[in-house]
C-alpha cells in the first residue's frame, strides 16, 4: 500500500510537472531571467502547489498518517552555512541548464541523451555531497 | 502563449496533490532530491520500495500524459558541458542544503519553514544572477 500511494503520489506530481512547464527549460530559464523576457508562469505554479500542500499541513494536525507512522517533526530553527552554500549551488546548476531533480526525472522519457546526461551528472554530484560538505564544513569552522 | 498561466495553475495545483497525497497517506515529506539521493547514496535504505515506486510514478506517467499534449520538448541546451556542469551542481548542491524546489519550495513554504523560505530565496537568487551571467553577459545560454 505505502509503495502504491509512493507511485499514485510521484505519478501525480509527475503529471504536474509536464502540464505546468516545468520540464521545458525556456520556461524555467524565462522565469530566472528577470532582466531579459521575464517569463511568469513559474510563480502560478509555486502558488497552485502551495496551496493544496498548505491545506494538507493543516490537517496533518491531531491526525496521524493514513498508512500509519507519524507525520514530520517540525521544520528545524537552525538554517546553517550547508543550507545557504546548497542552494546557491542548486541555483547556479537550475539557471544553467534549467533543470531541477522532479523535472529531470518527469522529462526522463523524452527529454533524449541530454536529459539523461544531466540525471547522471545530477546523481554523480549527489554521491560527491558527503566530501563537498566536509569541505564546506572545514571553511566555515576555520573562519 | 496567452494560456500558459492557466496550464501553470492546473499543473501546480497537481504538485501540490501529489505532496499532499505522499504527506497525508504515506506520511512523508514529498522532496525530489531526497526521495533520489537517499537512495543514490544509500543514506535511507528505509522505505526504499516506496521511494523506488514514487520514483517510478514520477518517471512514467509523464509517458502517458505526453501524447496528450502537442508540443512537450524540455529544450535542453545541446551543449553537453554545460548540462553536466548544471547536473553536478544541482547533485550537490540540493544535497548540501537537504532540498530542492519541491521539498523546500512547495513543502517548505506551505508550512511557514524558515529553512525552506531561505533555501528558495537562495536558490531564486543564484539561478538569476547565473541566468544573467551566462545568457546576457557571457552568452553561453
Amino acid at each position: 500500500m505505502r509503495a502504491l500511494f509512493g507511485f499514485i503520489a510521484g505519478g501525480i506530481f509527475g503529471a504536474g510537472l509536464v502540464v505546468s512547464g516545468m520540464t521545458d527549460t525556456t520556461k524555467v530559464q524565462g522565469w530566472l531571467d528577470v532582466f531579459g523576457d521575464w517569463d511568469p508562469t513559474l510563480a502560478f505554479v509555486l502558488g497552485g502547489a502551495i496551496v493544496p500542500m498548505a491545506i494538507a499541513w493543516r490537517l496533518t494536525m491531531g491526525r496521524r498518517p493514513a498508512l500509519g507512522g507519524t507525520f514530520p517533526p517540525p521544520p528545524e530553527p537552525t538554517l546553517g552555512h550547508n543550507l545557504v552554500v546548497g542552494s546557491v549551488l542548486f541555483g547556479a546548476g537550475w539557471g544553467l541548464a534549467g533543470l531541477c531533480p522532479g523535472p529531470a526525472l518527469a522529462s526522463l522519457s523524452y527529454g533524449g541523451l541530454g536529459g539523461l546526461v544531466f540525471l547522471a551528472a545530477m546523481a554523480a554530484g549527489m554521491l560527491a555531497a558527503p566530501p563537498v560538505r566536509g569541505w564546506v564544513d572545514g571553511l566555515a569552522g576555520s573562519s | 502563449m496567452e494560456q500558459d498561466w492557466i496550464w501553470g495553475l492546473v499543473g501546480g495545483g497537481l504538485i501540490g496533490l501529489g505532496a499532499a497525497i505522499y504527506l497525508l497517506v504515506n506520511g512523508r515529506i514529498m522532496g525530489a532530491s531526497g526521495i533520489l539521493g537517499g537512495l543514490v547514496d544509500g543514506s535511507e535504505r528505509a522505505n526504499w520500495r516506496e521511494r523506488l515506486a514514487f520514483l517510478a510514478g514520477l518517471v512514467l506517467v509523464p509517458i502517458a500524459v505526453v501524447p496528450l499534449y502537442t508540443e512537450v520538448d524540455t529544450h535542453l541546451t545541446g551543449n553537453l558541458g554545460i548540462v553536466i556542469l548544471a547536473g553536478l551542481l544541482v547533485g550537490v548542491g540540493t544535497r548540501l542544503a537537504n532540498g530542492c524546489t519541491s521539498g523546500h519550495g512547495v513543502c517548505g513554504i506551505s508550512r511557514f519553514s524558515l529553512r525552506g523560505i531561505v533555501a528558495t530565496v537562495f536558490y531564486l537568487l543564484a539561478g538569476g544572477v547565473t541566468v544573467l551571467l551566462f545568457k546576457h553577459v557571457l552568452g553561453v545560454i
